[in-house]
């Protein structure tokens, strides 16, 4: 039998990281030196897992209300859809977020930078997209923290998004930075990204409209999955 | 090419070293096929390297696969035959601290590739960490199948390097299988511009 099978569109290499970058340490013993073997998709490529759709739990798109204190910190509503690069929205996918609290640390045990951990804050949260790629989370702004990348090298207060969109070719993981954030200039991890309209697609939006009065500061945050070449005709 | 309508995709960034905290802590799955699943049962260990050749003990390891006949569970897979059940065919995991990641499965059957060919068995691998700024793709094929020299995407693949993408039989454990994967270095993995 015959398989037709639409393939998923190419990245520009220019609007993605270089995989190898010194001036982010960590890439010079953890990139590939060879270059990528182009892989023409097959259904292994047009398909992929269908995962975590069953166990979204209430509090999980609330990081505030994840213990049985409130943490501390800003709290901030992130708000956007997830669309793939024809327009369309990418419905019912997970989206998954891991983020350092309000002090800038992680709650992992290898993050030993010293600033508090914070009881009422884990810093992991899923939700889905609904119907129109949308989705809203709501958490605390994180902080900025050190790394020892460099000397006095500071991370930029971010977010970690994983999405898997519909197929193996589509999984993305990338981070949400916030606007104005003076420690993006000195980032190697942002600074990777050759193209300057691609790095400030990473970049959320203050929104009035998604801030909510006496409560939180809105943000909104889109996020493009690859899509499909246009369906070739039939011969 | 793009069109007036078209968005700009977003780009990829490291998954950094704390990935378990929102990906493995709660959301890990070993085994890709339950017993009930259909197929000759592989144990699959595999081990992230970096280019001194040392365990890297902070990467995520994600596989997607077919069932034993072929057929991925996912609506864009069109033949009409019935997946099997028992082989939702995804696994994640982080890597311990000596790199390594074992996953329970079933091998897959063939897949069919682009025009007419059959694709030998394998699993479609993603590969992230500190470090690793894009996702890295990879596949593993398991070593002396029949149907690999007929493999599409193998042929496309030097063929001194194809080695890199076979797990090998583990000659002490019936059924389980090794892969490592070399993110640079001497015996670098093959990667895919997937």
């Amino acid at each position: 039998m015959m398989i037709k099978v639409i393939p998923y569109r190419r990245h520009d290499p220019n609007e993605q990281p270089a995989s190898l970058y010194p001036a982010y340490r960590a890439t010079v013993r953890r990139a590939p030196r060879e270059p990528l073997i182009l892989l023409p998709h097959t259904l292994s490529e047009i398909t992929g897992p269908v995962y975590g759709h069953d166990d979204i739990g209430e509090t999980d798109s609330d990081l505030t209300r994840q213990h049985a204190g409130e943490p501390l910190g800003q709290r901030v509503i992130v708000r956007g859809r997830v669309l793939d690069d024809g327009g369309r929205p990418v419905p019912h996918t997970l989206l998954e977020i891991w983020q350092a609290n309000a002090a800038g640390r992680y709650r992992h045990k290898r993050d030993d930078h010293a600033a508090p951990l914070d009881p009422n804050f884990t810093g992991s949260g899923r939700t889905m997209t609904d119907a129109n790629g949308g989705y809203q989370l709501v958490t605390i702004k994180p902080g900025a923290y050190p790394w020892d990348n460099h000397d006095n090298a500071w991370r930029p207060a971010h977010i970690h998004f994983s999405l898997f969109g519909r197929a193996f070719a589509t999984r993305l993981i990338t981070q949400m930075y916030f606007p104005g954030d003076p420690l993006l200039a000195y980032d190697p991890i942002f600074q990777s990204i050759p193209d300057e309209q691609a790095r400030r697609r990473l970049i959320s939006k203050f929104d009035l409209e998604i801030t909510q009065p006496d409560w939180a500061l809105g943000f909104r945050f889109d996020i493009v999955l690859r899509g499909r070449e246009a369906t070739p005709f039939e011969a | 090419m793009r069109h007036n309508t078209d968005q700009a995709p977003s780009p990829s960034q490291t998954v950094g070293p704390y990935f378990h905290l929102g990906c493995t802590a709660t959301q890990s799955v070993s085994c890709l096929a339950g017993p009930k699943a259909k197929g000759e049962r592989v144990r699959l260990i595999c081990r992230v390297l970096d280019g001194d050749g040392v365990p890297v003990n902070d990467s995520m390891i994600e596989i997607w696969q077919a069932d034993s006949e072929g057929k991925y569970h996912h609506p864009d897979d069109p033949r009409e035959k019935a997946v099997d059940p028992d082989c939702p065919g995804f696994g994640r995991l982080a890597t311990d601290e000596h790199g390594i990641s074992v996953f329970e499965t079933i091998k897959p059957g063939r897949v069919p590739g682009n025009n007419g060919s059959l694709q030998a068995p394998h699993l479609n691998v993603s590969v992230f960490a500190r470090g690793i700024m894009k996702r890295l793709a990879t596949r593993i094929y398991f070593a002396e199948d029949r149907a690999n020299p007929e493999d599409p995407i193998l042929a496309l693949v030097p063929e001194e390097r194809r080695t890199t993408l076979m797990a090998k039989p583990d000659p002490h454990k019936d059924g389980a299988w090794r892969f490592d994967i070399h993110l640079c270095g001497e015996d670098e993995t093959v990667f895919f511009d997937v």
